[in-house]
């Protein structure tokens, strides 16, 4: 379908220069972006549409916290944790940080075996990653329940602001429901990897396509989507 | 641009052909479907059923207004739920629909000379997505309370609460839930519209060779996947404001003497996060049909379009600005005077890319062989009724003129006329052009040219009076106005007026609609190519295309879609996949 294959570059020379020139490669022959599968190029505009819903998300937290007149409650409190006797500021939010953006390298080790057709360490690989992926949203979890038993609540808290609390779960409950679905997505490709059935290209279940190791690919790119989102978040949310 | 007519000099595939899903029974073949022809048709049909669902709810709102007091069931809260329902269905679930997911669907692939979308399965589940949203959509009719009456831009904080029809019932959640159905449907669909466009296209087929109509569908769901998301999260965040009790958009606000719950949240965040959808929302309409109009144009009078570069970026260009002139619709909101200038400024600017392209539509109309065919017809119609709907947009784009405007009915047939009639009118142009290729035949002219000519003359009729009644200072979204000072005797009979017209155009529609199923089967038998035009959909080897569209080798395109009445040529019609050796071209180099 959509083959990686290089383009011919015959007519390369008799384009024009400058903006012209510009508008005239964009448009060019068949593709607008050279050597791009189609299951690549959907991956990407699907994220930058994903782009501004977590950019809407985020802005609207952004007025919500600019413009109330109650005080915010303090990240670096809220997010502490009793650790041996003393209070650690924002500790479990800095080990679920390290460990989401730990599961991207294994991601891009995923995405580089697969290209090598190496079925055991790639499945392997993307496992860690869901591994890791899981362990996020159950830390996640672990925090969620935390704030809930303190007595923090969607519509109010007992510190400041109530629009702290439904950003938080708003914010980070959409960015654990994409991670839950890379999850789940990276443990099926896996298996696809597992089985062998990009060699042998078996047909998908339900779209009778034949996969091959750029899903690999494509998968990493939803998975280092989700990660760059959390810096944003992280940043945005519990470091301001 | 480089490009080279002779044949010898298209390039080589760059894609090799894709394995098409093949429907193996009867059920994957006209329901589950994953071919876009079908998908199409599934579209179009129940965007045009929930549209006949906003047509009746239009009477019934013209009832009301125009024989104030007479229908005892047309309670106020009864007409806000119409005039949510109406607006709401009208712009997203029929004309958005219909524009991306049924003509997106059945012409992109057959225009770019492509086999089917690039991905079918997943445009497979967006139209069964885009269903389920209509569905729950219509739930909401027969829930408790009924659907909600908070207007179709569902400004909180009135929009939940219990003053509001279905403010505090199930009908704001239904609407809510709907809408993020539908947006997560149109996703689908419209990543394969826009992947299709840029990397699933034929041999020859650049970009600068692609029918204005790709163009303006392509544009339009770039700009969809883009603005959907802010109606998406107003949507999740409304949603936990009225079913969790956060406050994102509800202030400290007292409601029948009662303290609500909510506290700090803003009115405002929602109307920006609205509009930043709603004003590119307009041109989401209105792109697919610019650029419909400009191939019925230059087909039906047999010229090549006037200033086809100028086109595709006076395209691009409203696209892009229309991503920054939202705030036009909130000045009556309250907004520091610097942030109505900028946007009253950009809003005027969208001026400039709108005018080159009705200059262009009426320089390819002088001295073209104009054949007043239906779709023809109305293709003029448009371009009357856009301009018309586009001045007054002048008027409302000013601040100090739209304060006063703000409200009153000038507004309601300023944008009837602008995204209501005219994107309607080019849907009926296009149906009357493509429908020959859907279904093999002709639609019956007389049907159409009496359908035509009452719409037309018709919507003007309704919505002309409409500007001298907001002058007066009538006001929009009121379901009563017998008692006002303002509704002189000769405003009362203008509003009679203009509802006895809306019966009978709605009248004509059911006309088409016969038109649409007796034509079936008794239509005349239209051939291959009845309009001769040029573009590939008409090249396709049978008519209906079958699965695959092309048979057994895919087109190539030698030249632009436009070469009708090519001097030197011994036909008037030289299409796409002609090559340059047989006949001349008019391309522009």
């Amino acid at each position: 379908m959509a083959d990686t294959t290089m383009t011919h570059t015959s007519q390369m020379e008799t384009r024009p220069a400058g903006w012209r020139g510009i508008a005239a490669d964009w448009a060019s022959d068949q593709r607008a972006f050279k050597n791009v599968s189609w299951g690549k190029a959907m991956m990407w505009i699907f994220l930058l549409s994903d782009t501004f819903i977590f950019g809407c998300f985020l802005l609207s937290y952004m007025t919500a916290r600019m413009s109330t007149r109650v005080p915010w409650p303090n990240p670096s409190e809220v997010f502490a944790l009793r650790i041996g006797g003393s209070e650690i500021p924002l500790i479990l939010i800095a080990i679920m940080t390290f460990v989401l953006i730990s599961s991207s390298g294994t991601m891009a080790m995923a995405v580089n075996f697969g290209y090598r057709h190496d079925r055991r360490k790639t499945a392997i690989l993307m496992l860690l990653t869901a591994a890791l992926g899981a362990t996020f949203v159950g830390m996640q979890a672990f925090e969620w329940t935390k704030l809930i038993t303190e007595g923090v609540r969607p519509w109010g808290n007992p510190w400041g602001a109530a629009q702290f609390g439904s950003c938080f779960f708003m914010i980070t409950g959409f960015h654990g429901t994409h991670v839950t679905i890379g999850v789940i997505f990276l443990i099926i490709v896996a298996r696809k990897v597992w089985r062998g059935d990009f060699d042998i290209g078996r047909p998908g279940y339900f779209t009778s396509r034949r996969g091959r190791y750029e899903n690999v690919e494509i998968m990493g790119l939803y998975w280092h989507f989700v990660d760059l989102v959390w810096v944003f978040i992280f940043a945005f949310f519990y470091l301001w | 641009m480089v490009d080279v007519t002779p044949a010898d000099a298209v390039p080589p595939a760059e894609v090799g052909e894709v394995e098409l899903y093949h429907p193996h029974s009867w059920w994957t073949k006209y329901v589950f479907s994953q071919d876009a022809k079908v998908i199409a048709v599934q579209y179009s049909a129940t965007a045009t059923a929930i549209g006949l669902v906003a047509l009746v709810l239009s009477w019934l709102m013209r009832l009301q207004l125009g024989f104030p007091g007479t229908f005892d069931f047309i309670t106020p809260e009864a007409y806000y739920q119409f005039i949510t329902m109406h607006g709401m269905i009208m712009v997203i679930y029929l004309l958005t629909a219909l524009f991306l997911g049924g003509f997106g669907n059945y012409l992109i692939p057959l225009m770019v000379g492509a086999r089917d979308m690039v991905f079918p399965y997943v445009n497979m589940l967006s139209y069964w997505i885009y269903l389920l949203a209509v569905l729950v959509l219509v739930s909401s009719f027969f829930a408790p309370g009924g659907p909600t009456g908070a207007g179709w831009t569902l400004y909180p904080p009135q929009a939940i609460m219990s003053g509001t029809p279905g403010g505090q019932d199930w009908g704001i959640i239904l609407m809510l839930s709907s809408l993020i159905l539908f947006i997560v449907g149109f996703t689908m669909g419209g990543l394969n519209y826009v992947v299709t466009v840029l990397q699933g296209r034929t041999r020859g087929m650049t970009l600068m060779r692609l029918p204005l109509t790709v163009w303006g569908i392509f544009t339009a769901t770039v700009m969809a996947l883009l603005a959907f998301p802010a109606l998406f999260v107003a949507c999740v965040m409304m949603l936990l404001d009225r079913v969790l009790g956060t406050s994102f958009f509800m202030p400290a606000i007292v409601e029948m003497g009662e303290q609500l719950q909510h506290n700090g949240g803003s009115p405002i965040l929602f109307q920006h996060l609205f509009w930043f959808f709603g004003h590119p929302e307009v041109y989401i309409v209105a792109l697919p049909a610019f650029g419909i109009v400009s191939d019925l144009i230059s087909t039906h009078a047999r010229k090549n379009i006037f200033g086809y570069r100028m086109m595709v970026w006076a395209i691009i260009a409203i696209g892009a600005l229309s991503f920054v002139v939202w705030a036009h619709h909130m000045y009556v909101s309250g907004m520091n005077p610097y942030f109505g200038f900028f946007f009253a400024t950009t809003t005027l600017i969208i001026a400039v890319p709108t005018a080159i392209k009705v200059y262009n539509w009426v320089l390819t109309l002088w001295r073209g062989d104009i054949h007043l065919t239906i779709p023809m017809l109305f293709a003029l119609a448009f371009i009357v009724t856009f301009v018309n709907g586009g001045l007054t947009g002048l008027f409302l784009g000013n601040v100090v003129v739209d304060v006063p405007l703000s409200d009153t009915m000038f507004v309601v047939a300023h944008f009837h006329m602008v995204m209501g009639v005219a994107p309607i009118l080019v849907i009926f142009g296009a149906i009357y052009h493509w429908y020959p290729k859907v279904t093999g035949r002709m639609l019956d002219e007389t049907l159409g040219r009496f359908h035509f000519w009452v719409t037309f003359v018709g919507a003007y009729l309704i919505f002309f009076p409409m500007h001298y009644l907001g002058l007066m200072g009538v006001p929009r979204r009121y379901a009563e106005l017998t008692d006002m000072t303002i509704m002189t005797e000769s405003a009362r009979h203008l509003n009679s007026f203009i509802s006895i017209m809306a019966f009978i155009v709605g009248f004509a529609q059911m006309v088409f609609l016969f038109n649409l199923i007796w034509s079936i089967r008794h239509g005349r038998e239209a051939g291959g190519n009845p309009w001769r035009a040029t573009t590939l959909e008409w090249q396709t080897p049978q008519t209906p295309p079958a699965h695959g569209n092309f048979g057994k080798e895919l087109p190539i395109v030698y030249r632009w879609a436009y070469d009708y009445s090519v001097p030197g040529a011994k036909e008037d019609c030289i299409p796409q996949n002609v090559p340059g050796d047989f006949a001349p071209s008019r391309e522009p180099a």
